[in-house]
């Protein structure tokens, strides 16, 4: 059991970082073309509204969330010690994690059924729509099952995760935990791990840095001020943008 | 003043027949591969009608283009903060069946079917799905099918006109079409590089030509909202946008564009036009009835000592600004003010401009006698007893233009923002050119008369003759001035020239994305 938890929550979780880091990087460097969301809305747009909507909306604030948590842990107990604040926060959470469900559930029901979407559907699709649906029901049944989940979370897991970045990963408190968390943890690293195989990637060039540009982009192979003056040798200048 | 090159266009609408090679020489050289199929970069659409994607024009639908914010311009349907909300469900995009679902035969059943007791047949297949279909809808579904009710009559420039206007043109004798090709503008002001979340759209700043880098394009889909004209279109199999990219390896290489190679009605110029380009936030922002004009006043005239100045500040090489000196789209644009820009209200400020048709609005039925013509005829020919003629003759001076027999609020609907002063203009000189020459070559008209419809309009004979060569006589290269591309100064462009060109399409040196394993 030991050795099977060292793999599970020490070696996995370096792998699954691992890969993800040198993945993602690789996938993205190496070329763009091969990062894009590929929508299907172009193909099927009235379900998917649906389905897509209410799982982005849903998981990103799930995410954020997780995050919030595992960087935060102190404040959410002190935030969840007072019964009413933890009873909004559980049921907040857990109102969101049934709006990513029916999403996705209403998103691979598409998938199944209209012929369009299945045309442009791939192996990997499919199982990371699985992997996310056992991990959002397996994140359900946590919040209901296991009174409280965001204290379980900022108690336990998140030292264990900051013990995993520190280097000096620490699974006593993992042990003892319902297998139910323990598959949630093993889950979430496999998505981390199958980012750079996948559509996942787009996540993570979501594209903010769209508010900081002015509306238009104009390039220039040259540069416009240098090229016609005679003082300059134009080489010396790299094209300057907009 | 900060003057820069763009390459534009101008189509003379009287000279299209409708014959699509424009279309097929694009598809041919762009757009034949999988994802694609669906795709026109150049279509040709019958007017009045809906056109491709059906209705495109009705921003009530599609939200394309700008619209006026206080004393600015916000897009309409997409942009910061509206794109990044919509950014999971666009709810204005077209989708494929506002095109048309792409489909093929399976030619091959009807040799390889087994002998029975019927003919095979060859089934259309979706593209698509590959699965066998019912065909709804197909490029040029609406082809010259004017009059029908679900085309013609949806047309959305008519919502403007009044309901006895709108029966007026759809009654069968006084019925008229026309033919618009479109391929993309390359604004001054795109919305479709404005929507890109990902900065993946830029404007060239050489010669303006708009492009979509794939390598960046990440599937957000905003620039099929925001472009008005719908020419950004969504690859569905590659998750990225294409657009037409104005054959930029052709152009680089000195000649022109695949569809304006092989335009059979040679109604197709392109030259490079000097514009100040401080100007476009101020001119996309001013009230609508101003602008055409202003559109037209950032054009500038490169025989001015000031704009050459800047130009050659700017970088613009000798030979760009002689060929703007030489251009025809700058004659037919400025020097002539005989062509318009398309929808000028979409704020995008097009640098395609159109000259717009005479004869549809012009040419009547006249009553006459045709027996004498039948005698002629022998037994075997189809003898019809109509007594009618299609009268496009130039007696009446300006009476057809204003009597026309399509309303001239449906011209100015499409070509100058409402405003049917400028379409008549147009007209009138058009009209003018044709008088001029029927003096000249079949003399039933007097020199006196000829001299004065010219200078009604603004023109001088040695500008009527101008006017004439350029349109019915010129030469590949008066239609077409293309300037050199300069690549001694620009290796990348060669190289990504040298590397794309006869791959697949454009912009893929590798395969097809990988969607996950
Ligand atoms: S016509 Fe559309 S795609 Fe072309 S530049 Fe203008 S806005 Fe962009
Ligand atoms: S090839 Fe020329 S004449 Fe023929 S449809 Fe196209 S634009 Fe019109």
């Amino acid at each position: 059991m030991t050795a099977l938890n060292s793999f599970l929550f020490i070696a996995y979780p370096y792998i699954a970082i691992g890969v993800f880091l040198v993945g993602a990087i690789y996938r993205y460097t190496s070329s763009g073309f091969k990062v894009s969301a590929l929508s299907s809305q172009f193909l099927e747009g009235k379900q998917g509204f649906w389905g897509v909507v209410p799982f982005h909306f849903g998981i990103l604030i799930l995410l954020l969330g997780h995050l919030f948590v595992f960087l935060f842990p102190d404040l959410v107990l002190a935030f969840n010690s007072n019964p009413v604040r933890l009873i909004t926060h559980e049921g907040i959470a857990f109102t969101f994690g049934i709006s990513v469900l029916a999403g996705l559930v209403l998103l691979m029901w598409r998938r199944a059924t209209n012929p369009k979407v299945q045309a442009v559907t791939s192996k990997m699709d499919v199982v990371i729509e699985l992997i996310l649906l056992s991990q959002i029901i397996l994140g359900c049944w946590i919040a209901l099952g296991y009174r409280w989940g965001s204290s379980w979370f900022a108690a336990d897991l998140s030292p264990y995760l900051w013990s995993i970045f520190k280097l000096n990963p620490d699974i006593s408190a993992i042990g003892s935990l319902p297998i139910v968390i323990k598959l949630h943890i093993v889950g979430a690293f496999t998505i981390l791990l199958l980012i750079p195989f996948s559509r996942l990637m787009h996540f993570l060039v979501a594209p903010f840095h769209y508010l900081f540009r002015p509306y238009q982009v104009v390039m220039w192979y040259w540069d416009k001020k240098a090229i016609r003056d005679t003082r300059t040798a134009w080489e010396t200048h790299p094209p300057r943008n907009n | 003043m900060d003057i820069r090159s763009q390459i534009s266009m101008v189509f003379h609408l009287d000279k299209c027949i409708g014959c699509h090679t424009c279309s097929i020489a694009c598809k041919n050289t762009w757009t034949d591969r999988k994802g694609a199929e669906y795709m026109w970069w150049n279509n040709v659409e019958t007017k009045p009608g809906t056109g491709y994607p059906g209705k495109w024009e009705d921003q009530d639908i599609y939200k394309g283009g700008w619209e006026k914010d206080g004393d600015g311009i916000e897009l309409k349907g997409a942009g910061k903060k509206k794109g990044l909300k919509n950014i999971f469900h666009n709810p204005h995009m077209p989708v494929i069946d506002d095109y048309y679902e792409p489909f093929t035969y399976k030619y091959l059943d009807l040799i390889e079917s087994p002998a029975g007791d019927d003919q095979p047949t060859a089934r259309p297949v979706s593209l698509i799905t590959g699965k066998p279909m019912d065909i709804k809808m197909g490029p040029n579904w609406d082809d010259d099918l004017s009059g029908t009710p679900d085309y013609a009559r949806q047309d959305p420039n008519l919502a403007k006109l009044s309901t006895a206007e709108q029966e007026a043109m759809f009654q069968l004798e006084r019925m008229a079409f026309f033919y618009l090709p479109r391929i993309c503008n390359h604004c001054l002001n795109p919305g479709c590089v404005a929507s890109c979340p990902s900065g993946a759209m830029y404007k060239r700043g050489e010669d303006g030509i708009v492009l979509i880098n794939q390598d960046v394009c990440r599937s957000w889909r905003m620039c099929v909202t925001a472009c008005p004209y719908k020419k950004s279109y969504y690859n569905w199999h590659t998750g990225k946008s294409e657009k037409c990219i104005l054959c930029y390896p052709r152009i680089e290489a000195g000649f022109a564009p695949a569809c304006m190679h092989s335009c059979v009605g040679r109604i197709r110029y392109m030259g490079v036009i000097l514009y100040d380009a401080d100007r476009i936030h101020e001119v996309a922002s001013v009230d609508q009835d101003k602008l055409v004009d202003h559109h037209l006043d950032i054009l500038m005239d490169p025989f001015d000592p000031e704009v050459i100045e800047s130009a050659k500040k700017n970088g613009i090489a000798d030979s760009t600004i002689r060929a703007a000196q030489y251009s025809p789209t700058y004659k037919f644009v400025k020097k002539w003010g005989m062509a318009l820009p398309l929808h000028a209200e979409f704020r995008t400020l097009p640098m395609l401009f159109y000259v717009p048709p005479m004869l549809p609005v012009m040419a009547s039925l006249k009553d006459v006698d045709n027996s004498a013509q039948a005698k002629k005829l022998n037994d075997v020919s189809k003898h019809w007893d109509d007594n009618w003629l299609y009268d496009t003759s130039t007696e009446e001076l300006w009476g057809t233009i204003d009597q026309a027999r399509f309303p001239l609020q449906y011209m100015a609907n499409l070509f100058s923002a409402g405003d049917t002063g400028k379409v008549k203009e147009r007209l009138k000189k058009l009209m003018s050119i044709r008088i001029y020459r029927r003096w000249k070559t079949v003399g039933d008209i007097s020199e006196e008369k000829a001299m004065r419809v010219l200078s009604d309009v603004g023109l001088t004979p040695a500008a009527a003759e101008e006017i004439y060569y350029l349109t019915s006589l010129a030469k590949f290269n008066d239609r077409f001035v293309i300037p050199a591309a300069h690549r001694e100064h620009a290796i990348e462009m060669m190289e990504n020239t040298g590397d794309r060109k006869g791959s697949v399409g454009f912009g893929f040196k590798e395969g097809t994305a990988k969607r996950g394993l």
